[in-house]
C-alpha cells in the first residue's frame, strides 16, 4: 500500500476510536487535515527542499499507531534515567506520546505555570487550549507530516507560562520512545508564553535500547506574547532505528524573543522544519542548529523565518559534522515582506565532511520585499584546516585526538551560545564522546559526569 | 649514553610532488649549538624546517635525518616533536575554538605518555605554565584565549617560544622568526630564546636578516641557496652577507 494511504486508510476506518481517546480540541481538526492530506503526495528525494529525506521511504514501513491508548510499560520508562543535566525538580517524561510528570515536577511548579498532557490540558480548560491548537499548524495544509500529525495526534505536551511569570527553572522533558512493536508516535506539542512571560524548555530525544524500530512524527506549536522570551532547545540521542519528522511553528509578538537549538548528536534518519513567524515589532529570534552524523544517518533542517514588522533581527547558525555515508541537508529561508523595514537577519551554515562519501546539500535563501534591511546568508562545506592539524601535531598532539579538538573547536559557538550555562559544559561533554565515536551518549548520563545540577 | 651528535642530516632530498627543493642537504647540530641557516628567497629555508618537523606538504625523496640517533623521516609529526624537535612557525596558525590551555595540556600529556610518565595533575599543569609564560612575559589573559586568535604579531612568536619552553625540545628550529616583529617584541623574544639555551639542547635560527643575530649569537652561519648549503662559516659570514646581500652567493653559484 501507498505509504501515506495506509495511515489515511487507518483513520478512515478508525476515527471513532481516534477520536474517542483524544479530547473535543484536537478531535476538531481533524477532518479539515484529513481533507488536505487526501490526494497529497509525499515529496520524495529531489522535491523542493528535500536533498536528502525521502517521506515515502520513511513513512512505508508497516508501522502501527497505537490509537487505542494501550498503556505501554511503565517499568521500562522508569528505569530510564536521563541526566542529561539532572534538573530532578522539573522533569517530566513523555513516553511516546503520554505525559508523565515526576512528582518533585508536580510539586515545585510555580503558581502561573502549568506542564501537563495536551489531552489532561485540553479537556480541563477547552477554551484555552482551543485558542492556540493548530492556529499555526493549519497553516500549512500541504505539508503531509503536519497534516498526517494533526490527523492523528491524541497526547502531547502542553506548556502554558501565565502572563508575567518566570520560570526560573529549566524545564526538561524527556521524550522517550520505547515501543516493542514497531510504532508511528504522532506526538502534539504546545507551548504557550503569555505577556512578559520566560521560560527555557530542554527536550531529551531518545530512544529506549531494545525497543521496535519507530517513527516519531511531531508537531510543536510555539506562542510567545509580548516581551515574552522562551529558550527552547531539543536534543536527539535516539538510534539509527528512530526516525524523526519534527516541524516546529512559531510565532512572535512585539519584543518577544525566541531561542531554539537543535542538536542532533545521534539519529536514524532526521528531519526538522522550523516555520518562524514574527509578526510582531522588536521581535527576536535565534535558531542554532548542530548534528554529528555517521553511519548512514541523515539529518535535515528546512527552515524559514518570516518577518512581518519592522525592526525585528533574526538569526540562524546551523553547523553539521558528517562522517562515513553520512548525508545532511540544510535548506533555509529568510523572507521579509515590504512592511518589515529595519529588519537585521542572519542566515550561516557551515560543514565539515570527515569522509569522501559523506554529502552535504546546503541551500540558503533570502526573500527580501523591502528597503532599509540588513541581511546576510552565506555557506561552507569542508574538511577541517590541514595547517591547524599539522601545527597541533607539531606540538605533539596525535592525529586523533587533534581532529577530535579541531571539530570541537568547530561546533563551540553554537554551544556557547545556548543560554542554559549547565547545559553547555554538558553538551561539550556529549559532543566529545559523540566524536571519540561512542554510541551509548544515553548511558553516558548515568555516569558521574552529568551530576551537575542546573 | 648520549650521541654527541645531536642533528644528523645526511643527503636530504625532498620537494612538493614532483618540484624538487631540497637537491642534497647535509648538516650535522651538536648539543650546545646554536646554527643560522641563511639564504635568499625561495632557497628551501622553510622547506627545510617543514621537511624535518614532517609537514605532510612536502615529500622526501631520499636521505637521512636522525634527532639524537632516531630517524626522523617517515615518523608522523606528533612523534618527532615527543623526541625532541620543535618548530616555531614563521606563521603560526590560528585555532579558533581550541584554548591555549586545552592546547598545552594536550600537547603536554601527550608527550608524558610517549614517555610513559602519569599525565601531569591540574595544579602541576597551571603551575608549569605560569612559570614558563614568566619566560617570554606572555600575559595570561592570552592564555585563556583561543591559540593565536587576535593575537598581534609579536604575542603570536612570544607564544611560540612559550611553547618551546613548555616542551623543552633537544632541537628547535626557528622559522623566521624575526619577521614581523618590532624591534622590542624581538629583544623579549630572542631573550626567550637564550634563556632556554643549555649545554644538552640546540638551536637552528632560520632567517633572512642578520638582525636576529645580533640577540640570538649563532655559533655556525650556513647558507642555503637553490636547495643545497653552498657555504658554512662561522658568525662573520652573517655579516659578510649583510654587508654584500646574497648577489655573490647567486653569481658564485651559476
Amino acid at each position: 500500500m501507498d505509504a501515506l494511504q495506509q495511515y489515511i486508510t487507518l483513520y478512515r476506518d478508525h476515527a471513532a476510536e481516534v477520536c474517542g481517546h483524544a479530547p473535543e480540541v484536537l478531535n476538531r481538526p481533524r477532518p479539515e487535515a484529513f481533507k488536505a492530506i487526501t490526494g497529497l503526495d509525499l515529496p520524495k528525494i529531489g522535491a523542493e527542499s528535500f536533498d536528502v529525506t525521502s517521506l515515502p521511504d520513511m513513512l512505508a514501513p508497516d508501522y502501527g499507531v497505537n490509537i487505542n491508548r494501550v498503556p505501554f510499560a511503565a517499568d521500562a520508562a522508569e528505569a530510564f534515567k536521563c541526566g542529561l543535566p539532572n534538573i530532578s525538580t522539573l522533569l517530566a517524561l513523555v513516553v511516546n506520546d503520554a505525559f508523565r510528570p515526576t512528582s518533585s515536577l508536580l510539586r515545585n511548579l510555580p503558581a502561573g505555570v502549568t506542564v501537563t498532557s495536551l489531552a489532561k490540558a485540553a479537556e480541563a480548560d477547552p477554551d484555552l487550549v482551543g485558542r492556540y491548537y493548530n492556529t499555526l499548524a493549519a497553516a500549512h495544509p500541504h505539508n503531509a507530516v503536519t497534516m498526517l500529525n494533526t490527523l492523528l495526534a491524541q497526547d502531547g505536551l502542553f506548556v502554558h507560562i501565565a502572563k508575567g511569570v518566570v520560570l526560573e527553572k529549566p524545564l526538561q522533558i524527556v521524550n522517550l520512545l520505547n515501543p516493542s512493536a514497531p510504532l508511528l508516535t504522532p506526538r502534539r506539542v504546545l507551548i504557550c508564553l503569555e505577556e512578559g512571560a520566560r521560560a527555557s524548555v530542554l527536550c531529551c530525544d531518545h530512544t529506549a535500547s531494545g525497543s521496535a524500530p519507530s517513527l516519531c512524527c511531531q508537531v510543536t506549536e510555539i506562542f510567545l506574547g509580548a516581551g515574552a522570551r522562551l529558550d527552547y532547545c531539543e536534543l536527539e540521542e535516539s538510534n539509527s532505528d528512530t526516525g524523526r519528522l519534527c516541524n516546529t511553528y512559531a510565532s512572535l509578538s512585539d519584543d518577544a524573543e525566541l531561542v531554539a537549538d537543535g542538536i542532533t548528536l545521534m539519529c536514524g534518519r532526521t528531519r526538522n522544519e522550523y516555520d518562524i513567524d514574527i509578526p510582531g515589532q522588536r521581535a527576536r529570534c535565534r535558531i542554532g542548529g548542530m548534528a554529528i552524523a555517521g553511519g548512514k544517518q541523515t539529518v535535515d533542517n528546512r527552515t524559514t523565518v518570516r518577518h512581518h514588522s519592522p525592526k525585528c533581527e533574526s538569526n540562524q547558525v546551523f553547523k553539521y559534522i558528517l562522517d562515513d555515508e553520512a548525508k545532511g541537508s540544510f535548506y533555509g529561508s529568510i523572507v521579509v515582506d515590504e512592511e518589515a523595514k529595519y529588519t537585521n537577519a542572519y542566515q550561516s551554515n557551515r560543514n565539515i565532511l570527515a569522509s569522501k562519501e559523506a554529502k552535504m546539500y546546503t541551500r540558503p535563501q533570502l526573500e527580501i520585499y523591502c528597503d532599509e534591511v540588513k541581511c546576510s546568508h552565506g555557506a561552507t562545506v569542508g574538511q577541517l584546516d590541514a595547517t591547524a592539524l599539522f601545527y597541533m601535531r607539531s606540538r605533539g598532539i596525535p592525529e586523533a585526538e587533534a581532529k577530535m579538538m579541531l571539530m570541537q573547536a568547530f561546533m563551540a559557538d553554537v554551544i556557547d551560545s545556548i543560554s542554559i550555562p549547565a547545559l553547555q559544559s554538558r553538551l561539550r561533554q556529549l559532543v566529545e564522546r559523540r566524536l571519540a565515536g561512542h554510541n551509548d551518549l544515553c548511558s553516558a548520563c548515568q555516569d558521574s559526569l552529568c551530576q551537575d545540577n542546573l | 649514553m648520549q650521541n654527541e651528535n645531536l642533528l644528523e642530516v645526511r643527503g636530504l632530498r625532498a620537494g612538493i610532488g614532483d618540484k624538487e627543493i631540497l637537491k642534497g642537504i647535509d648538516l650535522t647540530v651538536r648539543p650546545g649549538e646554536v646554527h643560522a641557516i641563511m639564504g635568499p628567497n625561495g632557497s628551501g629555508k622553510s622547506t627545510f624546517a617543514g621537511v624535518l618537523s614532517g609537514d605532510p606538504r612536502f615529500t622526501v625523496y631520499g636521505g637521512e635525518a636522525k634527532l639524537g640517533g632516531v630517524e626522523l623521516l617517515g615518523m608522523p609529526p606528533e612523534d618527532r616533536s615527543h623526541e625532541g624537535l620543535f618548530l616555531s612557525f614563521q606563521y603560526p596558525v590560528e585555532i579558533p575554538g581550541v584554548s591555549m590551555v586545552n592546547f598545552m595540556r594536550a600537547a603536554v600529556n601527550a608527550k608524558r605518555k610517549y614517555l610513559n610518565e602519569e599525565p601531569l595533575s591540574a595544579s602541576e599543569f597551571l603551575k608549569m605554565m605560569r612559570q614558563k609564560r614568566a619566560i617570554v612575559e606572555l600575559d595570561n589573559k592570552l592564555a585563556s584565549r583561543s591559540v593565536n586568535e587576535g593575537f598581534s604579531g609579536g604575542e603570536k612568536k612570544r607564544n611560540e617560544i612559550f611553547q618551546m619552553a613548555v616542551l623543552e625540545p633537544k632541537l628547535s628550529i626557528l622559522d623566521e622568526t624575526d619577521s614581523g616583529l618590532d624591534i622590542d617584541a624581538l629583544r623579549i623574544v630572542a631573550g626567550g630564546v637564550n634563556k632556554l639555551k643549555t649545554d644538552k639542547n640546540a638551536t637552528i635560527v632560520i632567517t633572512h636578516y642578520q638582525r636576529l643575530l645580533d640577540y640570538i649569537k649563532p655559533d655556525f652561519v650556513h647558507i642555503l641557496y637553490k636547495g643545497r648549503i653552498v657555504h658554512s662559516g662561522g658568525p662573520e659570514l652573517a655579516l659578510e652577507l649583510e654587508e654584500k646581500g646574497y648577489d655573490w652567493i647567486k653569481e658564485q653559484n651559476q
